[in-house]
Parts: structure tokens; sequence; C-alpha cells
């Protein structure tokens, strides 16, 4: 099969250094986490640039023992609609507050690259 | 969709817990047979009688068929399936459409855990999900702490609220002799505990212990033959809305709500009816939220319905009357906890913290990260 799954696909995309999502061809509904067929009504599925816009839905501070610093886990609501987790960076951990504005940034971690968010009205 | 359930139709005759706290030697299934010859017993049954089987052992995926050579029985029927803590309310709901359908004769719903003595903390048997995992969450803890997060900007809830669900807990552990945390707890030491994943303390978590519990099913008409007081099922519903957080629709709202509106219009009884609530208490938000959703107070009141002791002993609310998760028991999953101490309540077996006149009782199970939600509506001896 020349097809390759959902999530390589978002991988890839990432490792191109663009942030994907994806899109239902009968309605225009963003989805993600990738998937193979969209939820509800199994449609087909699309991959559009994501805006990289969001904003903060929910937010905390998983405590560590120093010096192994703290570190901040956030709900995300993309322009487009989905929610996800993520973390935002670029500020202390607790001044993370919900409401806030994000944008997204593309980071490299241990297992492949991955999205993070800073506030968007920080420098690039 | 008419939403039907055999009420009245089915009946706990036997509740039995084993080995809650600290049982060192002990395997899971160990402690989960001990709780089930208990129960079956209370019924003058033994496991050769068990032809329904359901059970979720706390690490063994295929714990049912374990479980099942454990106890030397080959039932007609096996459920091994996992919701998480609400697998045992679930449970109940479907061994009372299977009794009642004649599929089965005794149903034997049980569980078992040694995750505090054989790992010393909670065992989590779930891989992490490929778009949670590079941030790390601290699950399940860090899932609800976005929840209480959420639920304290959108209605302003200030942690003394929080607090004042432990300590209403603990009021109940310290009348039940089977708890395992009893020492006094002061708001000024819930304050005081460190932060796990902010806004949730150490003090707004749940224990990690030991602990098995075990109910046995029959249908109605036996189970007044055999059992002193048998405690009637009159509702039972399950609702799930996702698996992790980021998709949960409204962080606010669980499933709870719908699941709770179904089984007591099963029950045909109102939040006001019910004597004694069981809800399942993870974490301090989990109680704030279920209290809204199962409709003992409106939306966005449950912060303040707690303060005062409304739901600590003599309060109007006897809720979690054996201490709950957060200062009783939690081996990992505890649905089957709250189901056992609405049957001690209804069966007047609850000593010190016995609810005087107690008729109809609420046993709630939560799994997941607030994903999976069931409500058992239960009734004493003249309400079914």
């Amino acid at each position: 099969m020349s097809e390759s799954g959902p999530d390589k696909q978002f991988v890839d995309f990432l490792r191109a250094g663009r942030f994907m999502l994806q899109r239902a061809v009968n309605d225009g509904r963003y989805v993600f986490y990738p998937r193979a067929a969209a939820p509800g009504d199994g449609a087909a599925l699309e991959w559009v640039e994501a805006s990289g816009a969001g904003c903060v839905y929910s937010t905390t501070v998983v405590r560590k023992k120093p010096p192994e610093p703290s570190y901040n886990v956030a709900l995300i609501d993309l322009a487009e609609g989905p929610r996800m987790m993520s973390r935002v960076e670029g500020v202390a951990p607790e001044d993370v507050k919900i409401g806030m504005a994000v944008r997204a940034k593309i980071v490299e971690g241990g297992d492949g690259p991955y999205v993070v968010f800073v506030p968007a009205d920080g420098a690039p | 969709m008419s939403d039907r359930f055999p009420r009245g139709e089915t009946a706990i005759v036997g509740a039995a817990t084993f080995g809650i706290g600290r049982s060192p030697g002990f395997e899971a299934s160990d402690l989960a047979a001990r709780a089930s010859v208990a129960a079956l017993a209370q019924a003058g049954l033994k496991p050769a009688d068990v032809d329904g089987l359901f059970f979720c052992h706390s690490t063994d995926t295929l714990g049912g068929l374990s479980f099942a050579q454990y106890l030397g029985v080959q039932p007609r029927f096996i459920d091994n399936s996992r919701l998480g803590g609400s697998s045992f309310q679930a449970y109940v709901e479907l061994a009372a459409w299977l009794l009642s359908a004649g599929a089965i004769d005794v149903a034997l719903v049980a569980y078992g855990s040694n995750q505090a003595t054989a790992a010393g903390k909670l065992v989590n048997t779930v891989r992490p999900m490929a778009y949670e995992a590079p941030y790390a969450p601290l699950n399940p803890v860090s899932s609800y702490a976005l929840a209480a997060a959420r639920y304290i900007h959108a209605f302003g809830a200030r942690r003394e609220q929080f607090g004042a669900v432990a300590l209403a807990a603990r009021a109940w552990a310290q009348r039940n002799p089977e708890a395992y945390r009893r020492e006094p707890l002061t708001m000024e030491t819930y304050l005081a505990a460190r932060m796990v994943s902010d806004p949730l303390s150490t003090l707004d978590c749940c224990l990690v212990t030991d602990g098995a519990g075990a109910l046995v099913m029959t249908r109605a008409d036996r189970a007044r033959e055999i059992a002193p007081r048998p405690v009637y099922v009159l509702g039972a519903a399950t609702e799930t809305t996702h698996r992790e957080i980021a998709w949960m629709p409204d962080l606010t709202t669980t499933g709870a709500a719908r699941a709770g509106a179904r089984a007591y219009a099963q029950a045909g009884v109102r939040p006001t009816d019910i004597s004694v609530a069981a809800l399942y208490d993870a974490f301090t938000i989990n109680t704030i939220l279920f209290l809204e959703d199962l409709g003992f107070c409106a939306k966005g009141e449950g912060a303040a319905f707690v303060e005062d002791g409304r739901i600590a002993p003599g309060g109007a609310l006897p809720l979690n009357t054996h201490g709950g998760g957060l200062s009783c028991v939690h081996p990992g999953m505890n649905g089957i906890f709250t189901l056992i101490e609405a049957t001690r309540q209804l069966r007047g077996e609850a000593g010190e913290r016995q609810i005087a006149d107690a008729k109809l009782a609420l046993a709630h199970g939560n799994g997941g990260v607030l994903s999976s939600q069931s409500v058992v509506i239960l009734g004493g001896p003249d309400t079914a």
C-alpha cells in the first residue's frame, strides 16, 4: 500500500516545518487528532495548513521536586475549532492564563517533532 | 429511544470488602476471592453457584478468565470489560438485564487490587496517548487539574471549598473502622499540602491503597428468600463522553448529567428523594462536579454547596459515608466501593455512620479522566 497512515503523515509534515490539520471534505469540519476517517459520519479527510492561532482553554503546572523544573500542560482551542493538549512556552508555567492568545511553534523532542505554543504577542 | 430498565426486578443479596488499606502478601485475586466468598455467604451461596461473573483485574486484561479459574467456576457469562472506575456500576446495569432476562441466576461483581503494597503507587494500565505523551501530563491528576482550573475560571471557586470536600471525607472516615486514613484533617493542613498539578494538591487526590470488594445479585423473588434485607436495583445508566481530557466537550459538565437523569427516570425518583449518596471522589473536584451533574445543586453551585458541613457528618446530604476514595479506600478502581457503601447503608449495617431511615441510595462511578460515568439507584425493602 502506497498511502501512509494519518499519524505518519502528520509527523512528516511537522518534520517539513508544517503544522497541518485534517478537514472533512463534505462540510469543512476540522479534526484533531489525525484520523483515517472523520468522527461521526466517516467522511474523507484532507490536510490543510493550520493557522497556528489558538487560545488557552485550561492550564496546569506539573510540580517537580527542585532542581527539576516544574512545567506547564495546557489545553489549547485552535482557531479552526479542535482542542488539543500542549504546553505554553516563553512564560513561567504558572503565568499561563485561561483565555490567553497563543500561536503554534514546532519543536523537536526525543521522539520526534511536536507542537507547542507561545504567547501570541511574544517575540517571533 | 425509550430508556427501559428492569426496575426492582433484581437485588443485591451480598456485599463485602476485604483487605482495605495494606494487605502484604496478597495478590489481587486473593483479595477479590475473600471478598467474593464473604459476599456470597451472606446469601447462603458459594462460588459454584455463580453463573454470571463480572470482574475486572487491576492489571491482568484477561482477569475475568483468570478469576473464574481461581474460583473454580465456568460461568455461562463473563464480563471482563473495562470502563475504568465506573466498570462496576456498568456491571450492575448489565447484570440486572441478564438476570431479569433469565440468562443468568447468580451474578458476582468483584474487584481486587494490591497496588499499594505491590507498586507503592497508582498502577497505570493504559498506554499514553500519542498526542498527549510529548507534554508529559501527570495523569490522571493533570487531567482532573485541567478540569478544576476551568471550573475555578468559570465559577470562581476557592481552594477552601475544595478543602471542604476533603475534610468531609475525612470526618466520615473517622466513623468507619475500615477506612485507611482516620487521623483528623484541618483546613490549615489541607491548605498547606504540596501542589501536585495546580490547582490540585496531595490532599485533593485520592488514596493509593490495596483492597477488594464484591457484590452478589439475584432476581428479586429469590432475593427475598435468601437475603434478610435485599437491596433493589431501581435504575442504572452509563454514559461516556471522551477518553482523553482534550476531547471532553465541556470540562465543567460530565456525562453524569445524562447518566443521572436516565437512572432517576428509570427508578422514578428525584435527587431530593436520595437518603445517601456515594460519588466517585478520585479528586476533590469530582465531588463538586458530580453533585451538580446529578442534580443535588445547580451548575456552578457545587463549591458553595459543600461548605458549612453540608456533606459532612450531620449535614443535610450524607455523602461518601465510608470516607470515599479520599480517605477510605482507592485501589486503582473504586466504583465497587460506592455500591457497597450504598448497600450497607440501606441494610442498616453502617455502624457509627449509619444514616437513620435510609431508603434510597445513589452509587456513582467515574472512569478514565471524567470519561465514563455510571449511576446506580438502589432501594430498601419498600421501594420495589
